[in-house]
């Protein structure tokens, strides 16, 4: 230690550090309070939501239709719609979707045709439920005559969640290394083949994220639903897609504000069910996620 | 345009090995590539010819690399690379080729960083025996053995087979490139420099490889070390800047017998 005073010396804070350090701090404090106010909304709603709904959840709530006008009995007919429209939305969404994302990652060259197709995905990403709902009343329920049914309902609800689907799809098709790819063709694969064999099976759990992810969605969704194929009540429970049926976020709807005399567990415990889907397909898409990603290949 | 029997007959037809003609494999007549409008390569004439180890040495960014892509008509999936001139493969122009998944798949190819596709080390090595619609396990059993055997791979890796090629070490999985390719079994196998990731020993092991490769196929090997041109090849070509300055002997261009001193420049390090 030769000389210590001057070691310090030159390591002392000065009036610039002091402020600095002060700005520092407020800043990282001021931006995790910011995130951190993010989870206020979740348990706030998740809390109300089971106070006041849990009491009403039971089996029979599950699994019985509602009775007296509503205001009693359960809800199976809505959840069991639900399904069904959701079921269908994706039989309709993900060959489709998939296919353009294929398209798009895989085959499509830098042009104005591209450019178009991806403006449009934007495009319908950016528009709103009720307006896709109109557009489903024209084009399913009136020109293409399937009438107000699950079928219409579901298409509608596939448009709207398309580009979610794609642009998923794309993404983990795109996380595919282009090395890949450039040692299949270089072999004299096909770009099929090369997709087939190489693209394809490593993109899956990506894909498989971005359904769920559209599942999720696609069970909340009300708007699109309701002009199209979903019903304020309907007695029996639907059959075909051509049936109209009832379904538990138009239910949610009607029991909070068209029905007199509800009591008040009802509307809440419709919602702890319908948020407890949602959030079930969602943390079974982080599960899923982090399985596939545990098997990665490269 | 030539009609598809024409094209078949021109690419597997008996050849004289007496014709002198017929012992070029691959001749390249004024090639230009371009990207946009940066030039890659300019105007390059060279010829390969059978059972030679053909290397080509130069400074990175000397369009080596482009040079390999436009034989393997990678231009196609490319928008962006136009290539001119001719490219004469076995006398064909490749470009009237019509189908050039099987062009592709008579060229080996083996990149500077090591691909192996994520699949077993097996599949690796099956999969182009496969998309050429071999289905049979024992057969393609042999044809895994005998390919991962020639790469000098097959002791290292017979007993775990069905995991992860890429889960290989570098070197490991370079070899299991060169096992993937000769699964093609390629009339021209092309190395883009590909002792980049590789550990000394195996590099010399590789090296080994090509020359017991040597008397079944036409080699093109783009190195980086002018040591191992001049180890392998038989004939080098010198790129600089997308020129092709020199090609001659191996043994002329490095013992000073050279018709451009940018050559022995390069070669005894002065430069690049």
């Amino acid at each position: 230690m030769a000389n210590p005073g001057i070691a310090d010396n030159q390591f002392l804070e000065t009036e610039l550090n002091v402020s600095a350090k002060r700005t520092e701090t407020l800043f990282r404090i001021l931006f995790m309070v910011m995130a951190g106010l993010l989870i206020l909304p979740v348990l706030i709603i998740l809390t109300t939501l089971l106070v006041k709904g849990s009491s009403i959840i039971s089996f029979d709530f599950l699994f019985t239709s509602p009775t007296d006008g509503m205001t009693a009995g359960g809800i199976f007919p809505a959840l069991l719609g639900t399904v069904w429209l959701v079921g269908v939305a994706l039989i309709i969404s993900v060959p489709v979707g998939v296919a353009a994302a294929v398209y798009l990652s895989e085959y499509a060259p830098d042009n104005w045709f591209t450019r178009a197709i991806n403006l449009a995905i934007i495009n319908l990403a950016g528009v709103p439920s009720i307006v896709h709902a109109l557009f489903g009343v024209g084009a399913f329920v009136i020109f293409f005559g399937f009438g107000t049914s699950i079928l219409a309902a579901s298409m509608t609800l596939a448009v709207m969640t398309l580009p979610v689907v794609i642009v998923a799809t794309r993404e983990s098709l795109q996380a595919v290394p282009q090395a890949f790819r450039e040692a299949c063709w270089n072999m004299g694969a096909t770009r099929w083949q090369t997709i087939r064999r190489v693209v394809l099976p490593n993109s899956v759990s990506g894909i498989l994220t971005g359904v769920i992810l559209e599942v999720s969605r696609t069970t909340g969704e009300t708007a699109p639903i309701m002009f199209t194929g979903a019903a304020f009540f309907i007695p029996v429970l639907p059959e075909s897609v051509f049936d109209q049926t009832m379904a538990l976020s138009l239910h949610l709807f009607v029991v909070s504000t068209q029905v007199p005399n509800v009591p008040e567990a009802l509307p809440y415990g419709v919602a702890l069910v319908l948020i407890s889907m949602v959030l079930l397909m969602n943390s079974a898409s982080i599960a899923l996620r982090m399985h596939l990603r545990g098997k990665k290949k490269w | 345009m030539v009609s598809a029997v024409q094209e078949m007959d021109q690419l597997t037809r008996v050849q004289n090995p007496a014709d002198p003609a017929n012992r070029v494999k691959l001749e390249v007549r004024d090639v230009a590539i371009r990207y946009g409008s940066s030039i890659a390569i300019s105007e390059i004439n060279l010829e390969v010819r059978k059972n030679e180890i053909f290397g080509i040495i130069g400074p990175s960014n000397a369009g080596k690399t482009s040079f390999l892509k436009a034989i393997n008509r990678m231009n196609d999936f490319d928008s962006g690379m136009s290539v001119e001139g001719e490219i004469l493969f076995d006398g064909t122009d490749i470009r009237d080729v019509r189908n050039v998944y099987a062009l592709r798949n008579r060229i080996g190819v083996v990149f500077p960083l090591p691909v192996g596709l994520p699949l077993t080390v097996y599949e690796n090595v099956a999969f182009v025996p496969r998309l050429r619609g071999i289905g049979d396990k024992a057969e393609l059993d042999v044809i895994v053995e005998r390919c991962l055997t020639r790469a000098a791979l097959w002791d290292e890796v017979k007993d775990r087979l069905n995991s992860l090629g890429s889960l290989l070490s570098g070197g490991q999985q370079q070899r299991l490139t060169i096992a993937r390719a000769l699964s093609q079994e390629p009339e021209l196998l092309m190395l883009d420099e590909f002792s980049i990731a590789v550990d000394p020993v195996t590099t010399m092991r590789i090296e080994d490889v090509l020359k017991e490769l040597k008397p079944e196929m036409s080699i093109i090997l783009v190195t980086n070390l002018v040591q191992q041109a001049r180890r392998l090849a038989d004939r080098t070509a010198f790129f600089l800047d997308g020129e092709c300055v020199e090609i001659g002997e191996t043994d002329d261009l490095f013992s000073g017998r050279v018709k451009d001193a940018r050559t022995t420049d390069y070669i005894e390090g002065r430069f690049g």
